[in-house]
């Protein structure tokens, strides 16, 4: 593969199709600065501010483009509130739809088969997969991003961190919180 | 297409596999074939349905073999076959042969990351009205087209409930077969576990699906 | 299961490939799992229903990739080792290492022709009366069991016509997991082309299948 695709990149930038330095652009991007964190950043945000909580589940797309984040596979966002009684998970059966511009590329179990296939038939068979369980009558929600709405989920708000600052608060925010195969990790879980 | 990308439901592929601390790509290869195929975009005047399809369209055998990547890279080297931007004697060279084509525009470095951040918005201005709201009962209807839907196989023909009406968007089975954006009211429906799977569903779980206006009919 | 295995109405294969004077096994290797699936059959290892149901438990790319018979070569492989026929060692090895503890008597020639000619009926006496009579509606229902069945799901949901009732037959849902024979009435039901396909597809098209009594509600 490797061959086939420096084959594919010259022939490309011979052509005058591509530049060079724009493809280096984009890996720079999405390798080191859109990721997580953006998404980490939102959670906190939510966690903290009632009034931005408020705006989020209301119109996920404004609320996360106020803090700067949106563009390519974030045109329009929607934030999922997990609660003791709803829990959120998020797939793309057809493919691989995610939400980049909040949370980066996805991982290649989202975008792997096994989850594909089983997490709109058995959503808690593939939460046991992560070693996650959940009480039995909490009311899993599965949304199959079909159309061009990104989902991330906000994931509950650990306990033990009152007062705490948001940029504190974004440590315990997990990729797997906001894709919803995972909680946010506890105040234990950072020392 | 009822292709190998429609996945939701199937048995057989075994359990979710995290790998911890895994890198954002596996391969130089890997950074390589996502790059290339986002700057074509613009020069190879491909819309993303039309590039969804190109991926899907392919053998399960194929599909179901190769990792996501190389999915990515064999559906940039057909479109860019398709649109005769490159040949088959060029792939196989590995060097250009032949004079380029003119294409409309190309990716400069320094508007990458405002391109980034316009994205691909979908949503259309209409004046008409949606034909559902918030709280309908609606039937994914049995569609089975041989080319690009998103109405996945496992909701035609079940009962769901309209959760939102989210806009006016652009319709990807038209999209992504060239023939126009053609926009429809989309919406998200939900469906219960057991409508989906039957009474050996899972009663606690239900699944949502944005569905396009034209995927759906009242149900009484 | 929604296996590899259940490929109705799925898009993507290609065309059909017709293959002039197509030989009957292809290489020799085919011959023989062809007549080791036999043969294991007349020894009774296992039934024909748990077989099936290993078969399509392969992981899909694998399934989709494997030739026809090597398919049942692969299926015999994980048969053998599952029902403790052979060990992982062994099919490595290609060749016994331990004795078989409880030995059947080796199959015979003639035991093959007796079976060839005579094969293996899967009709049982009735347990009950048949549910349905001919000219019922009948609706298959939305089930998706994780072990064998022989309800595609293709047809899940969607309403027919009983035309035939077949008999009382050994039911493969149960039989597969080894669960016994549970035999039900089966019933060949027609279904419109249009029912399963949408209303755009062709309206000249009916497709019928063979379905247990479990498989059908009345409508």
């Amino acid at each position: 593969m490797q061959l086939r695709t420096r084959a594919l990149q010259t022939i490309l930038t011979e052509k005058g199709y591509i530049e060079q330095a724009a493809i280096d652009e984009l890996i720079e991007t999405y390798e080191k600065k859109i990721g997580p964190r953006n998404g980490a950043q939102v959670v906190a945000k939510a966690w903290t501010d009632p009034k931005f909580r408020k705006w989020l589940f209301e119109d996920g797309t404004a609320a996360i483009g106020s803090l700067g984040f949106g563009g390519r596979s974030g045109n329009h966002l929607v934030a999922l509130e997990n609660t003791p009684h709803v829990h959120n998970m998020v797939v793309c059966t057809l493919c691989s739809c995610y939400p980049w511009a909040v949370l980066g590329l996805p991982p290649l179990w989202y975008k792997s088969a096994p989850y594909r296939s089983r997490t709109v038939a058995d959503p808690r068979g593939v939460l046991r997969d992560f070693g996650v369980a959940l009480p039995k009558d909490t009311e899993i929600r599965v949304w199959d991003s079909t159309a061009e709405l990104r989902y991330m989920v906000v994931p509950m708000r650990p306990a033990g961190t009152d007062g705490w600052t948001e940029d504190k608060l974004v440590e315990l925010v997990t990729r797997d919180s906001m894709i919803g195969t995972g909680f946010a990790k506890s105040p234990k879980d950072l020392r | 297409m009822n292709g190998p990308q429609d996945l939701g439901g199937m048995d057989g592929f075994g359990p979710v596999e995290p790998e911890p601390n895994e890198p954002v790509f596996h391969d130089d290869w890997e950074k390589r074939a996502f790059a290339l195929t986002l700057a074509m975009g613009m020069p190879g005047g491909w819309n993303i349905d039309q590039s969804r399809f190109a991926r899907e369209n392919r053998s399960p055998a194929e599909y179901w073999s190769m990792s996501y990547y190389q999915i990515w890279f064999a559906a940039l080297e057909r479109m860019l076959k398709e649109r005769a931007l490159i040949t088959d004697d060029e792939v196989v060279a590995g060097h250009s042969l032949h004079k380029p084509k003119p294409v409309p525009r190309v990716l400069s470095p320094g508007d990458v990351l405002k391109v980034l951040h316009r994205g691909g918005p979908t949503e259309r201005p209409t004046n008409t009205k949606p034909a559902f709201k918030p709280g309908n009962a609606v039937r994914a209807k049995n569609i089975n087209p041989p080319t690009h839907t998103r109405l996945p196989r496992y909701v035609r023909g079940h009962v769901g409930t309209v959760d939102r009406v989210i806009g006016f968007h652009v319709f990807p089975d038209s999209n992504a077969t060239g023939a126009g954006e053609n926009p429809q009211w989309l919406y998200t429906v939900r469906f219960e576990g057991r409508e989906l799977w039957g009474p050996d569903g899972d009663p606690t779980s239900q699944v949502s699906v944005d569905a396009w206006e034209s995927y759906l009919t009242p149900a009484d | 299961m929604n296996g590899a295995a259940d490929m109705g109405g799925m898009d993507g294969f290609g065309p059909v490939v017709q293959e002039r004077n197509e030989p009957v096994f292809h290489a020799g290797w085919e011959g023989v799992s062809f007549a080791l699936n036999m043969v294991t059959g007349v020894a009774r290892l296992w039934n024909l229903d748990a077989f099936r149901f290993k078969r399509e438990s392969i992981p899909p790319p694998e399934y989709v990739n494997l030739s026809y018979y090597g398919l049942w070569t692969r299926t015999l492989e994980l048969m053998m080792l599952e029902y403790g026929v052979a060990t992982p060692a062994e099919i490595e090895a290609g060749r016994a290492i331990a004795p078989f503890k409880k030995a059947p008597r080796a199959v015979t020639a003639a035991e093959c022709a007796d079976m060839v000619r005579c094969g293996s009926p899967y009709n049982r006496p009735a347990p009950s009366p048949a549910l349905f009579k001919v000219g019922d509606k009948v609706r298959a229902k939305n089930m998706h069991p994780k072990a064998h069945t022989r309800l595609p799901r293709y047809v899940r949901g969607h309403v027919g016509e009983v035309v035939r009732i077949v008999g009382c037959h050994v039911f493969p849902d149960s039989n597969a997991s080894n669960l016994g024979e549970d035999p039900h009435w089966l019933y060949t039901v027609r279904f419109d082309g249009r029912e399963l396909w949408g209303e755009q597809s062709d309206p000249t098209v009916r497709v019928c299948i063979e379905a247990w009594e479990p498989y059908l509600e009345p409508v």
